[in-house]
């Protein structure tokens, strides 16, 4: 009886551990992720518009269909990256997603302030790596470090009106992502 | 004999659970730190590095782009204020009033997060676009068949799943109460 309530208690445990274990590694495991579906789709630091989110044609779930959007599929092995956005009419903003989709910054037209985004990207060693009195004179630099190497820039504009959306199409249209010569 | 036994039985029961609780948990939508008001949820940290491991295993397996808490916040409903589970054979109205935002959209999924056909290509409104009375305020009915004002279609389908987007608005992890984001309340009005 003791010993069959062991055995139980220690089912319980290693059912635990596999639990958990299983939900740390779905990220890893997982191939049909955000960046998975956008692989095919999308060439590598360069800014490429995605089509108009309707029934039947939705890459991703869950996507915003008042919203233009573009992607830029990015790799920061062969230097830093920069993002030039222009502001469209109604509202538009800039998502930085990990290659396991985790948005680990995300700012809007109003933060950034101009009639243009224009941020760089780059890993904490590139970032290391800027001469400091570059950082200082060239202070309306956005500079953002992204915790992987790889990973997505997610830019949306919204259509406030369907007869918008054409407009916001154009504004994504004039986006460009594109590795710095050093 | 009875060790080769109860180990066996040991690791087929802890599989099982292991597995089954995984399973439930990244299907059911299980993910720590909601913001609910009234039947809506929201989770703020799954827009940024903070998101819970719960809700990463879910993103991953979805393959859904989370809304970055810079942007603005999703909210999602899956019933009305009583409990009642969203069916698109019903009629359900949406009324009140947001949270301050400088754009809003609300938009019809599937439970899985695709869109719903119909005849006039309407999966949601913006704040721009939806009729309001002369208070401010203004009402959605969602129901399978044309109705006059904003009607959302559900095209009938057996089960939907409402998203309530704000963008570029203070509500996010501070929020605690209902007071700072009044979202609009739900109601069933037939089947």
């Amino acid at each position: 009886m003791v010993r069959g309530l062991l055995w139980l208690l220690a089912a319980i445990l290693l059912g635990g551990i596999v639990h958990l274990s299983t939900v740390l590694a779905m990220p890893q495991a997982a191939n049909q992720d955000a960046y998975s579906r956008l692989a095919p789709l999308t060439p590598v630091n360069t800014m490429a518009p995605l089509t108009a989110t309707q029934a039947g044609g939705e890459i991703m779930p869950f996507m915003d269909p008042a919203f233009a959007a573009a992607v830029c599929r990015y790799d920061l092995s062969g230097g830093p990256l920069k993002l030039t956005a222009p502001v469209s009419q109604a509202y538009t903003s800039v998502t930085f997603y990990t290659r396991r989709s985790v948005a680990f910054y995300a700012v809007n037209d109003r933060a950034a302030g101009r009639r243009m985004i224009e941020l760089d990207l780059m890993t904490a060693a590139q970032h290391a790596q800027v001469p400091e009195d570059e950082e200082v004179t060239a202070a309306d630099r956005l500079i953002i470090e992204s915790p992987t190497t790889m990973g997505l820039i997610v830019l949306r504009a919204l259509a406030p009106e369907p007869s918008l959306m054409r407009m916001a199409r154009q504004a994504l249209g004039a986006a460009t992502c594109r590795i710095q010569s050093q | 004999m009875r060790l080769l036994f109860g180990s066996c039985f040991t690791l087929l029961i802890a599989a099982a659970l292991g597995l089954g609780a995984t399973w439930f948990t990244l299907t059911r939508g299980v993910a720590f730190g909601a913001l609910t008001i009234g039947a809506w949820k929201a989770w703020p940290k799954s827009g940024s590095a903070d998101i819970d491991p719960y809700a990463r295993a879910m993103v991953a397996r979805t393959g859904e782009l989370p809304t970055g808490m810079g942007d603005g916040i999703a909210f999602y409903a899956r019933t009305d204020d009583n409990g009642h589970v969203f069916d698109g054979r019903c009629t359900f109205t949406l009324r009140g009033l947001t949270p301050t935002a400088r754009y809003w959209t609300v938009t019809l999924y599937t439970p899985e997060g695709r869109l719903v056909p119909n005849s006039i290509n309407r999966y949601g409104f913006t704040s721009e676009e939806i009729v309001r009375d002369n208070d401010g305020r203004f009402g959605i009915t969602v129901a399978p068949l044309a109705r006059p004002g904003n009607w959302l279609p559900t095209g009938g389908i057996e089960q939907f799943v409402l998203v309530w987007r704000l963008y570029d608005t203070a509500i996010g992890v501070a929020t605690r109460t209902a007071k700072e984001g009044p979202m609009p309340a739900i109601e069933r009005k037939g089947c």
